[in-house]
């Protein structure tokens, strides 16, 4: 397959303007964790993945799972792009009344959305249920599913963790964006988990680290997590917090903070100059 | 003739498996004790068991349901209903999935294992999440038509049942519906609602009620959400005075949403009988009953004072 990276990256950057876009709009959302994961979705959903935007319930589809649900902006943008619906529901419904795009993702009023999520820790255990139930009818799809790496706190994940090692589920890929700080501080001081690839190795992963940002390292994860037989795959993405613009990379406060008038104008600037 | 809900519940979902292709069970290391090996052996590729897991429990059975598979999940009610509590809110109520729970074990019948399984608090917390129904089998034959209406319901439905064994009341044939109840005995001075096992108590209490001269209205209030509220209703009016009775806290519980339903449409005197605002301990069911106030001979008492309060509220 032939992957124009140079196109990758432009998605990328548009969904990247879109969530900022979002956020600023309705002063409201988590920015920072939406971007370290822009260039995994663009990625899964601009070449990874197989699915009908016009059809989200195709049978035999791929499906993606967010289980850190607070970076639904990134989703969302991601899914207009991607044409699950039309794009300037990102500014009119986002985090408002009686709208389809709720503040975490809800799978019943989001077209693509594939679980409800933003309690942490529960992700990987629904993804685990759709590999399982994929396989147990015949279903070669694949799932993917994102977790934080202030959500790997959470007793859940490692519960799921030993699930889907131990039902061999080698149709799972679960990534771990590692943007290294969580809601109070960097992870590390908050609960520092040491060694995160170790911890999916000794769970009986196939583990592989990579730049998140790297589009080449991130389809060599993919197609090598495709190959691996009998295992579930980890991908261990090294990130940025806030990537993309540069007052707001590695600073805790863009975890939930919005900007202000200025940051979103300069924020904007940023991203237009790096295309 | 007393039967096994264990036993019951593995026939009926063994029997169940056949018709409903799309089910799996789910199970979090209670399958030799529930008596799942049975259906394990017969259908190795339809049970999941994820160890000592339960919010993992439940959360992978949110996903298979959104694959199209009808997940049952089976364990202590202890652990699928309250020490998963937020996974099940989160991952089953909230999105509407098709996961059914049958929950063994609830309430003090649970006996010697004590107040750490015994679950008292199980309706009270599934009863407030919004989509979920929430039903109590009486016997045997309660346990296989609950578990029939909960496969042909979409959507997610919480199933309690005893530990051990229960009195045949049914004995083979009933109707199971969501709202449903059935009325066991009429009578036109008290209506007493029971649920699970406390049905068995309330029939010996219309009993001895009826050597005293008091008439009793027995309902089978199954179906605890949604509530048989058109019943309820016209028992209400009928006889003036009601008894709930049920193996689970006073809080929350049946007798809750009795008196939640009639306080706002025909408010008449309502005397619960449950566990009272306090955790179990060990002991024999009987010895249990007793102490914590779920006798026919309770239920004889607090029928007594809510006949006596029928007038008390009257001005003048």
């Amino acid at each position: 397959m032939s992957r124009n990276i140079d196109e990758l990256k432009l998605q990328a950057n548009t969904i990247r303007k879109d969530i900022l876009r979002m956020i600023y709009n309705i002063q409201s959302g988590h920015l920072g964790g939406s971007f370290s994961m822009v260039e995994m979705l663009t990625a899964l959903y601009f070449d990874e993945m197989h699915y009908d935007p016009k059809d989200p319930s195709l049978k035999d589809r791929d499906r993606f799972v967010l289980s850190k649900g607070h970076t639904a902006p990134a989703l969302y943008a991601t899914l207009a792009n991607a044409g699950f619906f039309p794009k300037e529901k990102l500014m009119s419904s986002f985090r408002r009344i009686d709208s389809m795009l709720q503040g975490h993702p809800d799978m019943k009023k989001t077209p693509g959305v594939e679980m409800t999520s933003g309690s942490l820790g529960i992700g990987l255990s629904a993804a685990n249920g759709m590999a399982l139930g994929n396989r147990h009818q015949g279903i070669g799809a694949r799932v993917y599913c994102m977790i934080g790496d202030g959500e790997i706190n959470e007793g859940q994940i490692w519960e799921a963790a030993a699930t889907a090692s131990h039902y061999h589920l080698d149709n799972l890929v679960a990534f771990t964006d590692v943007n290294g700080l969580q809601n109070d501080a960097e992870t590390k001081k908050v609960k520092d988990m040491l060694d995160i690839g170790a911890k999916w190795k000794a769970f009986g992963f196939h583990t592989i680290e990579i730049d998140g940002h790297d589009f080449n390292q991130i389809f060599a994860a993919l197609d090598e997590a495709r190959a691996k037989k009998g295992v579930p795959t980890a991908i261990i993405s090294h990130t940025v917090k806030g990537k993309g613009v540069s007052f707001m990379e590695n600073v805790v406060a863009f975890h939930g903070k919005t900007p202000t008038k200025e940051e979103y104008e300069n924020g904007m600037q940023e991203l237009e100059n790096a295309i | 003739m007393k039967k096994s809900f264990r036993s019951t519940l593995i026939n009926a979902i063994t029997k169940s498996a056949e018709e409903y292709p799309d089910m799996v069970v789910l199970n979090a290391d209670s399958a030799r004790a529930l008596k799942l090996t049975e259906f394990s052996a017969a259908y190795p590729d339809r049970m999941i068991g994820v160890g000592i897991s339960e919010a993992d429990l439940i959360g992978t059975a949110a996903g298979m349901a959104s694959t199209g598979l009808i997940p049952v999940v089976v364990g202590f009610s202890m652990f699928v209903s309250e020490k998963p509590f937020e996974q099940i809110r989160q991952a089953i109520a909230y999105p509407n999935l098709n996961v059914k729970i049958v929950a063994t074990h609830s309430g003090l019948c649970v006996g010697q294992d004590g107040a750490t399984h015994q679950a008292l608090e199980d309706m009270a917390v599934i009863r407030s999440l919004p989509n979920f129904k929430v039903f109590a089998a009486a016997d045997v034959t309660e346990t296989e038509a609950a578990l029939q209406a909960m496969l042909k319901h979409d959507g997610p439905a919480y199933l309690r049942l005893g530990r051990d064994l229960a009195e045949d009341i049914f004995d083979g044939n009933k109707s199971f519906t969501p709202g449903g109840a059935d009325v066991l005995r009429e009578g036109d001075d008290i209506t007493i609602a029971a649920c699970g096992l406390m049905v068995e108590q309330a029939l010996i209490a219309a009993a001895g009620l009826k050597s005293q001269g008091i008439g009793a209205t027995v309902i089978n209030a199954y179906s605890i959400k949604p509530l048989a509220e058109t019943l309820l209703f016209e028992k209400a009016k009928k006889t003036g005075a009601f008894v709930t009775a049920e193996d689970h806290s006073v809080i929350g519980g049946l007798g809750s949403a009795v008196c939640e339903y009639l306080s706002q449409t025909c408010p008449v005197p309502v005397i619960r009988v449950g566990v009272p605002d306090r955790f179990g301990e060990s002991g024999s069911q009987d010895e249990l009953y007793r102490k914590y106030g779920l006798t026919a001979d309770d239920i004889i008492a607090a029928a007594k004072k809510a006949i006596s309060m029928k007038t008390m509220n009257t001005k003048g």
